[in-house]
């Protein structure tokens, strides 16, 4: 085949035209709200019926955001978010990742079957679980600095420990370890490494790009969370971002205050998934795993 | 002390067998080839030797220990994987102290081991490179470095050569030989390549459908075959074998001869035979000579010619429409259509039951 430079270029052009297109338009939302979150209301309504709503232009200030700051505690609800939100992620990706690595590579009686189940609670939605869970959460014990304690409601335990281990997680788990050359565990194995060390010398090494993904969509879940909280967290002191929100639709809703808010809650996922590429990135470089 | 011995060793998935009844000792420091067609259970058995495969049946014993129940690292054996199975994330050097980084060895223990594999090995100079940074033949060579930085009693090694390209190949197989040499350990090598079988092995294992065939030196299986598959299997070409018919029969040996075939002596080596019946003669393509006219115990004519230089490997069409091949150790110019006459020595024929 001839490859016409000139046309190839000319193909080259449209597709990134597309592509761009694409992008303003999954952009366009963010750089309304981050517009906004620095105007005031009369400009900000005035504005959404032209192009300058996506510009920053006209009466452009901070109030919005010491306004946010009066009106709710966005520092402690940040906090407990990403209190929340890390922890979970951690866990998960370390109990999700062992539970995977036994369902793949530890034979026990039943097996296939758990793995069946585990993978089937993928189809319950959440809203069908809540009240059990909730009525469950309430009645638990903890032992805590206080001694024996009953309940779990209004702490940040019953945000975390619920959400540790899911179907999902697990199974994008158990698939990249079968994707992994089953010599290399048998090598191990030959070599003298009792089952814990192949799992962390060997399998989770390996696993940068299954670590990366599961801890993105767990950072999402995690991060987004209203519902649960919602009905668990009673208090102030432990509430998350997303319930946050509600302090703003209270009587009068100022709408730079809500972008303001939203704006500084978009944070932590930016600077969160900055991270996770780059390691991303870093971990296929230095394995050398294609695909 | 670590000879390895299978004692009616068996292996079954579910209802299909695989391995079907396996008995065979290898002394301390012997260098064994198992060699069988492809899915003839080989794997299979080195794998159950390194504990990766539970034994259905019988004992399997390492160093005088029944090790049927032992995990592979209370086994005391290393081993080659034909797919290297070097971690990717890990240096050369790394690699090569993974074994001894498990067993918790100090680390101018680690780099002293590993600098005398990489000595060995003649790979010193790439100790700081990753896997991806290397070529097939020397992430082999990270492979048998990493098995040997352990000394362990036992090396198994399964078709360790076969992803490398023929001159690559013929390198490590002398390689291999030489390092046996220096370690002195018992080993056992996979392969279905018949000249590393050869080359390599004090004896060899010839398996066929989970099944021992023949158990000894490569020169012993060569000229002394149990049976039709080990004499079909090794040599190359393979051996002829003429269907002939059995005109006479005396103690030791019995004429034997048919259309193409003047009548012959051949040894019956103790096989049953049956006279008036049929039976199988083997001759290695090799012990075939060029006859003068009317002097031959064979009649063909030329199918087709190969000269190869040193060799010329002729296909002959029999008076019974079979073929046979020859092989003559010169350079010589037969054309299609040529009748040829062919003598051997009986000596060297082997003659096997119809059914064997
Ligand atoms: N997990 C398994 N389940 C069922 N059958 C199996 C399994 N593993 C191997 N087999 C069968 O066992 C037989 C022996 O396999 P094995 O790998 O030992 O053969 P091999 O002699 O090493 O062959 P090759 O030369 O192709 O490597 C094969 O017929 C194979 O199909
Ligand atoms: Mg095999």
């Amino acid at each position: 085949m001839v490859i016409n430079p000139d046309n190839y270029g000319l193909r080259l052009f449209v597709r990134y035209l597309v592509l761009c297109l694409i992008a303003l338009i999954f952009i366009f939302p963010l750089v309304f709200m981050i517009n906004s979150s620095f105007k005031p209301d009369s400009q900000l309504l005035a504005d959404t019926s032209s192009l300058r709503a996506f510009l920053p232009v006209g009466d452009i200030s901070l109030d919005n955001y010491f306004g946010a700051f009066q009106r709710a505690p966005v520092g402690l609800f940040v906090f407990n978010s990403v209190l929340v939100t890390g922890m979970t992620v951690v866990l998960s990706l370390l109990i999700c990742s062992l539970a995977a690595f036994s369902f793949t590579f530890l034979r026990w009686k039943g097996r296939d079957v758990m793995l069946s189940i585990v993978i089937a609670t993928l189809i319950i939605p959440f809203e069908i679980i809540a009240i059990p869970l909730l009525l469950l959460v309430s009645k638990l014990p903890w032992i805590g600095l206080n001694g024996l304690e009953l309940g779990w409601l209004n702490t940040y335990r019953v945000q975390i420990i619920p959400w540790i281990a899911d179907g999902l997680t697990i199974f994008l788990f158990v698939q990249y370890f079968k994707g992994l050359p089953g010599e290399l565990i048998e090598a191990s194995r030959v070599e003298g490494a009792s089952w814990w060390q192949v799992y962390y010398r060997v399998v989770m090494p390996l696993s940068g790009p299954v670590l990366a993904t599961a801890a993105i969509l767990k950072f999402l879940v995690m991060y987004n969370q209203y519902l649960w909280p919602l009905i668990v967290v009673q208090q102030e002191n432990h509430r998350p971002v997303m319930v946050g929100l509600g302090y703003f639709f209270q009587l009068n809703v100022a709408w730079g205050e809500v972008m303001a808010y939203l704006t500084l809650i978009t944070v932590p996922v930016l600077i969160f998934y900055l991270f996770l590429q780059r390691a991303f990135i870093a971990s296929i470089a230095s394995t050398g795993v294609k695909g | 002390m670590a000879e390895v011995s299978f004692k009616g060793v068996k292996k079954s998935y579910g209802r299909v067998d695989v391995v079907k009844g396996v008995d065979i000792h290898i002394n301390d420091g012997e260098f064994v080839v198992f060699i069988g067609p492809s899915g003839c259970g080989k794997s299979t058995l080195l794998r159950m030797i390194a504990g990766l495969e539970d034994i259905t049946e019988g004992t399997l014993e390492i160093g005088g220990r029944v090790v049927n129940e032992l995990q592979p690292k209370e086994r005391g054996v290393a081993m080659v994987f034909q797919s290297y199975a070097i971690f990717p994330h890990m240096t050369v050097r790394e690699n090569m102290a993974f074994g001894l980084t498990i067993a918790g060895a100090s680390k101018p223990e680690k780099e002293q081991k590993v600098a005398e594999a990489a000595r060995i090995l003649q790979m010193e100079h790439l100790l700081d490179r990753r896997p991806s940074q290397l070529s097939g033949g020397q992430r082999q060579r990270v492979a048998i470095g990493r098995a040997i930085t352990r000394k362990p009693a036992v090396f198994l090694f399964d078709e360790p050569l076969s992803n490398l390209d023929a001159a690559l190949r013929m390198d490590m197989r002398m390689e291999i030989g030489r390092l046996r040499r220096q370690l002195g350990a018992t080993m056992i090598y996979v392969t279905h390549d018949q000249v590393e079988a050869m080359t390599l092995a004090d004896r060899i294992v010839v398996l066929k459908d989970g099944e021992v065939m023949q158990i000894g030196a490569p020169m012993e299986l060569y000229h002394e075959p149990a049976n039709r598959f080990v004499a079909g299997f090794l040599g190359a070409p393979s051996m002829n074998f003429l269907i002939v018919d059995i005109l006479d029969l005396d103690g030791e040996a019995a004429t034997v001869g048919n259309q193409s075939l003047e009548p012959i002596r051949v040894a019956t080596r103790s096989r049953p035979f049956r006279k008036g019946g049929k039976a199988i003669l083997g001759i290695r393509p090799q012990y075939l000579r060029e006859a003068p006219s009317g002097k031959g115990m064979l009649h063909g004519t030329v199918a087709l010619a190969e000269r190869l230089g040193s060799e010329t490997v002729v296909d002959l069409m029999l008076r019974d429409d079979r073929e046979l091949i020859a092989a003559f150790d010169e350079d010589k110019i037969f054309e299609p259509g040529d009748a040829l006459e062919l003598i051997f020595d009986t000596a060297l024929a082997h003659l096997f039951p119809e059914d064997g």
